[in-house]
């Protein structure tokens, strides 16, 4: 256990809601707006914890707990999250299969709470999360799979800082296919386009915001506090597979790690601006595909 | 240059992937030109250079034969019959997806049993071949569209001829040419086909054409 390793956790809660103003201030470039403030989502969860709650008479304690124990375990998985060459808090053999349940745990809470509420429209949307993250998992696991196979290490700070600019020099192609489906991967989980349209209220395709629209106040605060948490760590292990960086200076490392996150919202921004939201059939789709790019980067190293 | 290769043949396993999950009549004529002018490269890069004369002009037959000449045939059938995407394979797309990465490490079991004559240039080529083979075969037998099953028979063409690249310095220009020709006859002929059963059926459904018996 290093104890520097808590700059981790730090950055993640500190900056991730950064993330989608960085995301949101793209799209209004593309769109030729001026567009929200990039410290709009922390204006946004500072003014929920103000307000009060509301609470339905149908719900019980499933629907209270949902967002705090959601928002408990992804605050819980940064400390399994390597950054910008500092190791993880915590590092054990298979912790990152721990990552996975942890992302898999909130999820759960959420689809418990939406199923709670007893709306049937809410019912939908969980039963579609449910759908395409069961179909998500196999990507990222088989993925990280092919990356633990690579490097020789089954804990999540040896596989990421196993990675560097060498092994981009002879394994290129595996590398490469890994971070197409963790990218796929992250967009699926984290309802952005092409799998969900963060920005619509009104459609009856929407997945996530539909699970969450009972919730209110600080409930909705950590909700949404939670999901670019989640942002954030997906793309950490995104980005300490594209840009690794490892010179052993330490400002150096986070700070390119840093540029990375950038340039990854900036990416998303601009996917989210130039596609179109998929037909919901074809979702399922796109995930099995990057599943099979999972599963041909797992053949490819381990050859 | 031993990585090319294997960039060329990870995109030949990518194309394969894409042609078993896409439903676009149109969009799988294009990957399977793109395959073509992969495949066409791919004797250049693995025997060295534009030095050689023949070679040279083997890969330009086949970029033009199954990069441009294929593709503008079918693409014509594909106009004259409007039919524009497969749309009830008897396997579906997901499963196809699926079964392909599965399919392929099959294939890359195989290629590691068979005892070859010769050491072969990247180890990625034979199994790289056998999965083509089996995409082909794949798609002839899953897919109901006849302009699919061309496609199908295309792509298995293109598996035999990668495997024929392991071997190609013994093989004589004027073999590889006759097939080649042999190919173009046999999608030529098919396209004339495909052509006459829409106009005699009003569709190039194959599991329809069992109907015509009573």
């Amino acid at each position: 256990m290093n104890l520097i390793s808590i700059t981790n956790s730090v950055l993640a809660v500190l900056l991730a809601p950064l993330m989608f103003g960085i995301i949101n201030r793209t799209k209004a470039i593309f769109a030729g707006r001026t567009g929200q403030p990039l410290l709009q989502t922390y204006y946004d969860i500072s003014k929920l914890f103000k307000k009060g709650a509301v609470y339905s008479s149908t719900t019980t304690w499933v629907f209270l707990a949902g967002p705090l124990v959601g928002f408990a375990a992804v605050i819980a998985a940064t400390v399994f999250i390597p950054f910008g060459g500092l190791p993880a808090l915590f590092a054990f053999k298979g912790d990152f299969v721990v990552l996975a349940y942890f992302l898999g745990l909130a999820r759960f809470m959420t689809v418990l709470s939406a199923l709670d509420t007893g709306s049937s429209f809410e019912g939908m949307g969980a039963s579609r999360e449910v759908t395409f993250s069961a179909l998500a998992e196999p990507a990222f696991l088989i993925g990280l799979a092919a990356v633990a196979k690579y490097t020789g290490h089954i804990s999540l700070s040896p596989m990421l800082t196993g990675i560097d600019s060498v092994s981009w020099g002879h394994a290129a192609p595996a590398l490469a296919l890994i971070s197409l489906a963790f990218f796929v991967v992250l967009l699926s989980e984290n309802c952005r386009i092409p799998v969900d349209d963060p920005n619509t209220h009104l459609e009856l395709t929407m997945i996530h915001e539909v699970m969450v629209l009972d919730h209110s106040g600080p409930d909705f605060a950590f909700i949404l506090y939670g999901a670019t948490l989640k942002l954030w760590l997906l793309g950490s292990i995104l980005i300490g597979i594209i840009v690794p960086v490892h010179s052993g200076i330490l400002l150096l490392d986070i700070v390119s790690s840093l540029l990375g996150m950038l340039a990854l919202a900036v990416v998303i921004g601009i996917i989210e601006s130039i596609m179109a939201r998929l037909r919901l059939l074809h979702v399922p789709q796109l995930l099995l595909g990057a599943t099979a790019l999972s599963i041909l980067a797992l053949v490819l190293v381990s050859r | 240059m031993n990585n090319s290769i294997d960039t060329i043949m990870i995109l030949l396993v990518l194309m394969n992937l894409m042609l078993l999950g896409l439903s676009s009549l149109g969009t799988c004529i294009r990957v399977v030109a793109a395959q073509g002018i992969a495949l066409g490269i791919l004797p250049l890069v693995m025997h060295g250079g534009i030095s050689d004369i023949r070679l040279t002009l083997f890969s330009a037959a086949i970029i033009g034969l199954k990069g441009i000449v294929f593709p503008w045939l079918l693409s014509r059938a594909m106009r004259d019959v409007s039919a524009q995407r497969e749309v009830e394979p008897f396997i579906g797309y997901g499963k196809s997806v699926i079964i392909g990465p599965l399919a392929l490490v099959v294939c890359m079991w195989l290629g590691s049993r068979l005892p070859l004559p010769l050491d072969i240039v990247s180890p990625m080529l034979v199994p790289v071949a056998f999965f083509t083979i089996m995409s082909g075969l794949f798609l002839i037998i899953s897919r109901k569209k006849a302009l699919s099953q061309v496609l199908g028979y295309i792509v298995l063409e293109n598996g035999i001829f990668t495997f024929g690249m392991t071997l190609a310095e013994k093989q004589p220009l004027l073999v590889e040419l006759g097939i080649l020709l042999d190919v173009f006859v046999a999608v030529f002929v098919m396209g004339i086909v495909i052509f006459h059963i829409n106009r005699e059926l009003d569709h190039i459904d194959t599991d329809r054409l069992s109907s015509l018996r009573s």
